[in-house]
């Protein structure tokens, strides 16, 4: 996989999403999402797609607006450290009681 | 196959009106969407039955059938025309395989979740779960595994270091998306085997290695083996059971982090000698004599 591949255009992503462009960049403006520029073109990276698609999805399906969709972020990254730190002390009492 | 009530499931009464199950079903999915249930099973199977839910008491057609015939589906004539392509789901796109709606609901409707869709809406395709089973040597290395999702084959790179119970979640190669939306997502979640000779704490391996009398007091050199093949190690004279060793570097590899290890513990078991002859005893009596 080459530098250009793992980037993807925001219009593309707006295209198969049926969203406007300006939907994507209010998300960049309030820090939501990170856009990159290369000449003329607005991408987003492949590994950022499905936290975008999630913001998508709370603001189109669940009609949450962005003061909540960033408030959920916050807490969703929360979980997911949670979760993480408790797979890893699950793992640790896996080797104690193995 | 349980009969399924729907206005239970959206805390509405048989009365209610659109505008009623429209705003309860909203109201439900934002305490039980995926997306804000992350890895929650009971959320996830909540927000199948409020989509189901939806699909039927939403749709008039379904609705109609659904309140004539709801307790007695199973003995619903087919040929009354009652039958109803699936639509496309509900307005949440979340998901939708076949696993998505109960056997109630299939058996009713009829419907094949997620798949034909009648209007021109797009919907994203089905997230799917994968649980791919690795023994620890396999988790050690990178490599590429095939799945074979939806008669499709995905060949998908797995790094070296992820850990059990840790999921991976590949964008775009879950179920296709419906009338030119999105794909789904592929989720892999690991579960590592236990391996007999290592024990493995995040980063860090640790093992256990037998040590002879002799060498333990005497000091000397062993060949001990680690995830990528055996290294020799010297032993310190007087060396006591259970003491530790770091071998620096030797342990598992870093998730993403290219290049970088964790550390292998070695814990020494010293084996005292058996069926020691006569000769043996008396250099041991002499020895202990010598302490006394």
């Amino acid at each position: 996989m080459n530098g250009s591949e793992v980037l993807i255009p925001i219009v593309k992503f707006c295209e198969n999403h049926g969203i406007e462009m300006a939907f994507i960049t209010t998300l960049h403006e309030n820090g939501l999402v990170e856009i990159i520029k290369e000449g003329d073109t607005l991408y987003v990276h492949v590994e950022k797609i499905p936290r975008l698609e999630k913001i998508v999805r709370m603001h189109f399906e669940l009609n949450i607006n962005l003061e909540g969709i960033e408030a959920i972020s916050h807490l969703l990254e929360r979980i997911e450290s949670l979760q993480h730190e408790n797979t890893e002390l699950r793992n640790r009492l896996r080797v104690f009681e193995g | 196959m349980d009969f399924v009530d729907y206005y239970k499931v959206l805390g509405l009464s048989k009365t209610a009106t659109a505008d009623e199950i429209k705003a309860a079903y909203r109201k439900l999915a934002r305490k039980y969407h995926p997306d804000l249930n992350p890895n929650d099973k009971a959320a996830k199977e909540k927000f199948q039955q409020l989509n189901e839910a939806n699909e039927v008491l939403s749709d008039p057609e379904k609705r109609r059938k659904y309140d004539q015939y709801g307790k007695d589906f199973k003995h619903v004539d087919e040929s009354a025309g009652a039958r109803g392509a699936y639509s496309g789901g509900g307005p949440f796109t979340y998901s939708g395989g076949d696993e998505d709606f109960s056997d109630f609901f299939r058996s009713m409707f009829e419907g094949r979740a997620g798949a034909g869709g009648g209007g021109h809406a797009k919907f994203r395709g089905q997230d799917i779960a994968a649980e791919l089973r690795l023994d620890l040597k396999q988790a050690f290395t990178a490599h590429q595994q095939v799945f074979s999702i939806g008669g499709k084959q995905i060949r998908v790179t797995i790094p070296a270091g992820v850990e059990n119970g840790q999921t991976l979640a590949v964008a775009g190669q879950g179920g296709q998306g419906i009338n030119g939306g999105p794909a789904g997502d592929l989720y892999i979640t690991f579960a590592i085997a236990e391996d007999p000779q290592f024990k493995r704490l995040g980063a860090d391996l640790y093992t256990t290695v037998e040590l002879d009398l002799y060498t333990a007091i005497l000091g000397g050199e062993i060949v001990v083996q680690t995830m990528d093949g055996s290294v020799k190690l010297k032993v310190a004279p007087e060396t006591q059971n259970d003491s530790k060793v770091k071998l620096k570097g030797k342990g598992f590899p870093v998730f993403k982090k290219d290049g970088t290890f964790g550390d292998l513990y070695v814990t020494y078991k010293v084996k005292l000698p058996t069926n020691l002859t006569e000769k043996q005893k008396e250099l041991f009596a002499e020895l202990a004599g010598g302490v006394k």
